[in-house]
């Protein structure tokens, strides 16, 4: 019983990050934007939660860096995609590139290391006597990311705005010609991915109580794979992001036994990934006007 | 009327990287200023340390070497409008082919029959792992970008499978040291270039660009690459079979990428290191953007990266060298955002007169 308690609660510990960042890409990629960028928005987060944190001596402070961490590179490229129609690819892979040099140049500046930053405070209670499970329901992070996943599809499923999200991701001239204001919505939907993925990156940093240089390690590439294998549906990719932590908690657990090697545990997401797009499981459509940028 | 045509191409070609070099100088001062030192000093010390002696001009030729491969990967690809975003793990697939091919011949093997062995095995390697998405998009109408980036993280965890389980030096993450296929560096022939680690490669990779070039403007095979790449539907309707283009295409821009192995597995350190590509892979689309996807621009990018990232180590005493990865992204946000609004300007300028 409490082995099955404890990897029910390292899933979810595993899963917070991709659950935030996914929940976050699946609005950018249903307005028409492509999320390469998961990466990047969750490292500046992670690292604006640390300065905040630190400076600060309070994790809400550092919550509130987090999410203007992710705001801020969410903008640079909407603008960069949306007011100057640049491939939005191109400038997934910059942002990410200019996230990893950004917060490894401050992290010198700030914490005179190329490493890691010091401890800084973060959620819940923390040494050894501390049992996972306690830990996890005591970070307020943990429910919020919980609770993206349901907010996000009840944001495109049952909202005006949603339903603009839809419209400008599947056909932005009809719904141009509808009065959508096309380019506001997909602002407001790639903010809101920054802001989303920030917070992923928040619970990373808030969660191991530093920063270490290039901590998300993937895992915005994971979120994408969750959206792309949850073909672009809210509820789905959440259901894939518990199924790739969940892997992953089952590779940790079993790390002393021989067998699988942990390699071939790391490429589940991937290979299942390219499985769904393709269409061996289901067919597979992304948002029609994805990565188109002319208006 | 053709030198009209001639001169937009110019300014379309030229605009965009200076724009982007002209933000990567405002933002590369703030960071500097940031930092307490002065911009004039440390962009001098740039300039010293990378083509200011043999030793830093080597490394710029160097980078440049694995810069040009896996920049082509991209530009190739492009032509046929396709993202090859799997350049990090073609060129992984490439260096580890070459690495495993130089052990496995008996030693003492002439370098004349060794070099272009290891050579092939790069090539085939890197075009093997290329060859899957041109494969899936052929076949099951996959995006391409999404099975290159995820195809990266696939290939890069099955080689440190293999070399952590079967081919590691004992405490090391590397596989032994080849027996033959190694490529002369060139300080053998030009001594000033002691210490550097610039080899024979350069000069496979920059046949390879000339090679790139040929097949694209002067081949049947080529027209049809960029026909696909141009208006995929019309060059069907032409009678371009589209998806064996594809595949086509792909399997090259692997095999360019895998060629971009041998410079550091046969010219610098004659085995496959986990890692050693050290974002070539994805560097690569920085060159081929700013190239412009001509073979000649992807060599003048490939120098200019090559310099920036060979310049970080030069300014390491003044400025982190992290400030370069920064003036990257930069770049590559600059460009990717100036190309759209260049064009526009242009031909909106133009257009108005033509009219």
């Amino acid at each position: 019983m409490t082995e099955i308690a404890a990897f029910i609660a390292q899933t979810i510990r595993i899963a917070i990050p991709y659950l935030f960042a996914a929940s976050g890409g699946v609005v950018a990629e249903r307005a028409g934007v492509v999320s390469l960028t998961l990466e990047g928005f969750m490292l500046t987060g992670a690292f604006a939660a640390t300065l905040g944190s630190f400076y600060s001596g309070s994790p809400w402070i550092g919550v509130l860096c987090g999410i203007g961490g992710g705001l801020l590179f969410g903008l640079i490229h909407a603008v960069a995609s949306i007011r100057y129609r640049a491939d939005q690819i191109v400038t997934g892979i910059a942002i990410n590139l200019l996230a990893v040099g950004l917060t490894r140049f401050f992290l010198l500046m700030a914490f005179d290391s190329s490493s890691n930053s010091p401890r800084v405070p973060g959620f819940g209670i923390t040494g050894d006597a501390a049992s996972l499970t306690g830990a996890l329901l005591r970070n307020p992070l943990v429910w919020l990311g919980l609770m993206a996943i349901p907010a996000v599809a009840w944001l495109v499923h049952y909202t005006p705005f949603g339903l603009r999200v839809r419209a400008v991701g599947e056909h932005p001239a009809a719904a141009e010609t509808l009065g959508v204001p096309v380019k506001r919505v997909r602002y407001l939907a790639v903010a809101l991915s920054g802001i989303l993925a920030g917070l992923g990156g928040v619970y990373l940093a808030l969660d191991q109580h530093q920063f270490t240089d290039s901590m998300t390690a993937g895992r915005g590439f994971i979120a994408l794979a969750a959206i792309i294998f949850g073909r672009w549906e809210p509820v789905r990719a959440g259901l894939a992001c518990l199924l790739f932590a969940a892997a992953e908690t089952l590779q940790i657990q079993l790390q002393g036994m021989q067998g699988i090697p942990s390699q071939f545990v790391q490429m589940i997401p991937y290979v299942l990934t390219i499985v769904a797009v393709g269409g061996f499981v289901a067919r597979s459509t992304p948002p029609a006007a994805l990565g188109k940028t002319e208006d | 009327m053709t030198t009209t045509i001639a001169r937009r191409r110019v300014e379309e070609a030229l605009l965009p990287p200076l724009v982007a070099l002209l933000v990567a100088l405002v933002v590369g001062d703030i960071l500097i200023i940031l930092v307490g030192q002065s911009p004039s000093a440390v962009f001098r010390l740039m300039l010293s340390g990378t083509w200011g002696n043999w030793y830093g001009f080597g490394q710029v030729l160097y980078k440049a070497t694995t810069l040009i491969c896996t920049g082509l990967a991209v530009s190739v690809a492009l032509r046929a409008g396709l993202f090859n975003i799997g350049g990090e793990g073609q060129l992984a697939a490439g260096g580890f082919a070459a690495a495993v091919m130089g052990l496995a011949l008996p030693p003492g093997t002439p370098g004349v029959v060794a070099i272009p062995v290891c050579i092939a095995a790069a090539l085939a390697a890197g075009g093997l792992v290329g060859a899957i998405p041109g494969v899936m998009k052929a076949r099951f109408g996959a995006h391409e970008v999404i099975v290159t980036i995820m195809l990266n993280f696939i290939v890069l965890a099955f080689l440190n499978w293999i070399v952590a389980s079967h081919l590691h030096v004992p405490e090391t993450l590397h596989t032994p040291e080849m027996r033959a296929g190694t490529v002369a560096r060139l300080m053998e022939w030009v001594s000033p270039f002691h210490g550097s680690a610039v080899n024979a490669s350069l000069f496979i990779a920059i046949i390879a660009a000339t090679l790139v070039g040929w097949m694209l403007f002067r081949t049947r095979a080529g027209y049809e690459l960029r026909a696909v790449g141009l208006q995929p539907d019309a060059a069907e309707y032409g009678g371009v079979r589209v998806g064996t283009v594809w595949i086509r295409t792909f399997l090259i821009a692997g095999a360019l990428a895998g060629l971009g192995g041998i410079n550091y597995v046969l010219g610098y350190k004659h085995y496959y290191e986990e890692g050693f590509g050290g974002g070539a892979g994805f560097l690569g689309i920085a060159v081929a953007l700013v190239g412009r996807n001509h073979p000649l621009g992807v060599i003048i990018a490939a120098f200019l990266f090559a310099t920036l990232s060979q310049g970080g180590l030069a300014i390491h005493a003044l400025v982190p060298k992290q400030m370069v990865e920064v003036l990257q992204g930069v770049v590559i946000l600059a460009v990717a955002a100036a190309v759209p609004e260049v064009r526009r300007l242009v031909s909106g300028a133009r257009g108005g007169v033509a009219a």
